[in-house]
C-alpha cells in the first residue's frame, strides 16, 4: 500500500494509513527523499499513528529517511508513536537516536516551525 | 481457547499477515493491547528472519493453558540453512545479513520463554511463549 505524501508549504507530510510491508517502507523512503528535492522542502513529517508495530526494519527505514532527508537539507520529525508501540520498541532495544519525534501532527508542525525560525535567526 | 492457526512465510506481505493474525489470536487469548503489540513485534522479527535466511517457512500459534496460567505459543519453523552458533545469533548486534542484529535477541526480550533449535543444513525452529500477567494491567 502506497503512503500518501501531502505537500504543505515548505513541508511534506507522509501519513501512514495502515500496516506496511518492508517494500512499502522502502518505497516511502525513496519517494520522500525524491520529493524533498522536487518541492525544495525544508521539513518532513512522518505520521506513524496507524502503524501496528515498529519492528527493527521499520525503525531502520525511518532512521534512514531522517538521515537522507537531512543530507538533502530537510529536517524530519516522526509523530504519533503509540504508547504500546513505544513499549515494544524499548523492549526490542530499538531507538530512534538522532531522529526528532513529537507526540502528534500538531506538535510535529510546531517543531518544524521552531526549527525554521532558528534557521532564519542564524542567517 | 482459540484454535491453532498458521501463516506461511514466503514474502514480506506474509510478515504483516503473520503479525496481524498473531495479534488477533493474542486478543482472543485475553492479552491486553500492550502485550498484543509485544507479541506482534516478536512475530514480525522472527518472520523476517525466516524470509531473510530461509526464504520460506511457517509460523504457527495457539493459545496455552497451564494450570491457572493462560498464554500463547508461537512456533516459527523453516527448512533453511540453520544457525551455526545459536548463542552468537542471540547476541545483540550480531547479524550475518547486514541488518541491525536485533531480530532474535529482541524477540527473546519481548517474550517470556524462548527456545531455538537449529541444525545446520536442516532448518530452524523457534518456540516462544508469552503468559498473561495477572494482578496489574
Amino acid at each position: 500500500m502506497e503512503v500518501p505524501i501531502l505537500k504543505q508549504g515548505d513541508y511534506l507530510i507522509a501519513s501512514i494509513q495502515s500496516a506496511l510491508t518492508d517494500a512499502d517502507l522502502s518505497q516511502l523512503r525513496e519517494a520522500l527523499v525524491e520529493r524533498v528535492g522536487r518541492f525544495r522542502s525544508r521539513g518532513v513529517i512522518v505520521d506513524v499513528t496507524a502503524l501496528d508495530v515498529m519492528d527493527s526494519f521499520a525503525v531502520r527505514t525511518l532512521r534512514d529517511i531522517a538521515h537522507m532527508a537531512r543530507l538533502r537539507g530537510a529536517e524530519t520529525v516522526i509523530v504519533g508513536i503509540q504508547p504500546e508501540v513505544a513499549f515494544a520498541m524499548v523492549q526490542l532495544g530499538l531507538t530512534l537516536k538522532g531522529v526528532a519525534t513529537a507526540l502528534d501532527l500538531e506538535e510535529g508542525l510546531n517543531f518544524l516551525n521552531r526549527r525554521g525560525k532558528e534557521r532564519l535567526d542564524r542567517a | 481457547m482459540p484454535d491453532e492457526s498458521s501463516v506461511p512465510i514466503r514474502s514480506d506481505v506474509d510478515i504483516v499477515s503473520a503479525r496481524q493474525r498473531g495479534r488477533e489470536l493474542a486478543a482472543e487469548c485475553g492479552f491486553e493491547i500492550g502485550d498484543q503489540t509485544v507479541i506482534a513485534a516478536a512475530i514480525s522479527e522472527i518472520a523476517r528472519n525466516i524470509l531473510m535466511y530461509a526464504k520460506r517457512g511457517e509460523i504457527r500459534f495457539r493459545g496455552l493453558a497451564d494450570g491457572d496460567r493462560q498464554g500463547m505459543v508461537v512456533v516459527a519453523e523453516d527448512q533453511g540453512p540453520g544457525i551455526r552458533d545459536v548463542s552468537l545469533a542471540l547476541k545483540d548486534g550480531f547479524s550475518t545479513s547486514g541488518g541491525l542484529g536485533l531480530g532474535l535477541p529482541g524477540a527473546r526480550r519481548l517474550m517470556d520463554e524462548f527456545e531455538v533449535s537449529s541444525e545446520v543444513g536442516r532448518g530452524t525452529t523457534i518456540t516462544m511463549k508469552k503468559w498473561i500477567r495477572r494482578g496489574h494491567a
